[in-house]
């Protein structure tokens, strides 16, 4: 069991969601958040004051997956996500301790596994 | 229209006057609930774009109007196109017009705001893809070749206002002229990256409804200034601007209803502006009653394009054509039907027993459809030819607000780095 978590453009997320429903992968959570990954910075320019802006809106999905579900999960990630140039993202897969169904409380595998598989 | 002027004296009524100098800034104030309409029904990532574009109108379309477009326009009354006579604003005073009793000034003035609005209204067909710059020269050039000519045949004594076609506020040059012109817009810079594939929505619907009613309080500057006077055609006007909208959102709410058990906002918007668009060109020229009929009526066709149009692949994207194409087209009909001359003291419709008037109004409206949309084709397709009217996919992706304006709606602030003049030397883009 693992927690994928993948951070894209904003742009490209529709294309991810649509990448994880053909790889199968349901039960997703997504939400828009800043980063900044070293692409070059924005310059915009606010009635005189210039700024550079930091950091970049971005979308950071977070995936709960079995075992066997992982290697989709970061292909949907990388083909639905990819641009070619810098700041399309990273993929961060890590362990997971524990999962739970609130509905029934099933437990681990079978709280990661869509309903009716 | 000209008949309607033919008799008055020569000499600035005051009155008049006085309400003029308000409708003018009335039908101003339109252009930029327009901006709020169409910013309000695009993606986020567009909405500066989108109202800019009518921002845009603004400036370059006042200043084509005042170099040459209002001359070609109303200098004259060849069957075409005006003379240049005008041109520079020249003659152009404090006397009054022949056949007004406002000051020149201010009939170029009142005149100026409708090319303006006019021009603002075709951008709804080519937003959140087409570059910025190519859209000045483009807003520039329809000002003067689609809408200026327009205006001469309908307005300014042309070819089919001496064939009798009667067009109170705009039928032909602003409305027809530009949900034509949008189609063929639309049809040349073509779809959007994601149209068809993905839903693109409204980003904010309370914009839209705002811009919405910001239209129909400048509507009645629009449609009860274009008497140019404060007489019985302009109040009658200004009366049906309140009918026909209200049954138009009453019957809009009907079918969506109908259709889907539910009553849409966006709906009520679109509605509203369909109402104002119907009753534009019949506002000083039927009655009451009538206008309530006009504004039922014309749902149906403005609500059938609505719907059909996302199934097909045109991706004209703000309903220009639906909701002032058509709504035009369908009042300047109204006019050969439902005119009625114990109203209007001009001229009776079909079926008030004059057929005559109703082929007046017919060739109107296929004349002005025709020449919108071949001219704007043609303008654009030259225009494409010289200067990509288009940007990457990649810039249509991250959204025309940063790409052509370096700005955006929605900014937090959060992780920006002011830029003090000093370090300016720095490259303004580099990696961290």
């Amino acid at each position: 069991m693992k927690l994928v978590i993948g951070i894209v453009r904003p742009d490209k997320a529709n294309d991810v969601l649509e990448a994880l429903y053909r790889a199968e992968v349901r039960g997703i959570s997504m939400s828009r958040v800043q980063g900044h990954g070293g692409e070059l910075d924005r310059v915009e320019t606010y009635r005189g004051t210039r700024v550079q802006m930091g950091l970049s809106e971005k979308v950071r999905f977070e995936i709960a997956v079995s075992d066997e579900f992982v290697q989709a999960t970061i292909d949907a990630l990388c083909e639905g996500g990819q641009t070619g140039e810098v700041g399309d993202g990273k993929i961060f897969v890590m362990p997971l301790e524990r999962a739970v169904r609130i509905r029934t409380g099933e437990r681990d595998h079978g709280a990661v596994t869509p309903v009716g598989k | 229209m000209s008949a309607l002027l033919a008799a008055a004296p020569a000499a600035v009524d005051t009155g008049d006057t006085a309400w003029m100098l308000i409708a003018t800034a009335l039908v101003l104030v339109m252009t930029i609930g327009l901006g709020l309409f169409y910013a309000g029904l695009v993606r986020a990532k567009n909405t500066l774009n989108t109202f800019m574009m009518c921002v845009a109108a603004l400036a370059v379309a006042t200043i084509t109007w005042a170099l040459v477009g209002y001359s070609l326009a109303f200098d004259g009354e060849a069957k075409i196109l005006g003379g240049l006579g005008h041109a520079f604003m020249s003659d152009v005073g404090f006397v009054p017009r022949e056949g007004t009793t406002i000051p020149h000034l201010v009939f170029f003035a009142f005149q100026g705001t409708f090319c303006i609005i006019t021009t603002a209204l075709v951008s709804g067909a080519v937003v959140e893809r087409m570059r910025f710059g190519p859209f000045l020269i483009f807003a520039a050039l329809w000002s003067i070749l689609v809408y200026a000519v327009l205006a001469h045949w309908a307005f300014g004594g042309g070819w089919l206002a001496q064939q009798g076609t009667l067009d109170f506020a705009g039928g032909v040059p602003v409305e027809m002229g530009s949900g034509f012109s949008a189609l063929a817009a639309a049809l040349v810079v073509g779809a959007r990256k994601d149209h068809g594939r993905q839903a693109l929505l409204p980003h904010n619907s309370v914009y839209v409804l705002l811009g919405a009613g910001l239209l129909w309080f400048g509507w009645f500057g629009f449609n009860g200034g274009s008497g140019f006077n404060t007489g019985e055609n302009s109040v009658l006007a200004f009366a049906n601007t309140l009918l026909t909208p209200a049954c138009t959102l009453l019957t809009w709410f009907v079918i969506d209803f109908l259709r889907n058990r539910q009553i849409t906002a966006i709906g009520a918007a679109t509605a509203i502006i369909v109402g104002c668009v119907g009753i534009t060109p019949a506002g000083g020229f039927v009655s009451p009653i009538w206008a309530m009929v006009l504004g039922v009526l014309v749902t149906f066709p403005c609500y059938a394009v609505v719907a059909l149009r996302p199934r097909t692949r045109v991706d004209e994207t703000l309903d220009v054509l639906a909701a002032h194409g058509v709504a035009g087209l369908f009042g300047i009909v109204f006019i050969g039907l439902f005119a009625q001359k114990d109203w209007n003291g001009i001229a009776n419709g079909l079926f008030y027993g004059d057929a005559g008037q109703f082929w007046s109004q017919v060739v109107a409206a296929a004349a002005a459809p025709a020449y919108a949309f071949g001219m704007t084709y043609v303008l654009l397709r030259g225009l494409g030819a010289l200067m990509p009217l288009r940007g990457s996919d990649r810039e249509e992706a991250i959204g025309m607000d940063i790409v052509h304006h370096g700005e955006e709606a929605y900014v937090t602030g959060e992780g920006a780095i002011l830029i003090r003049p000093e370090a300016e030397e720095k490259p303004v883009a580099q990696p961290v």
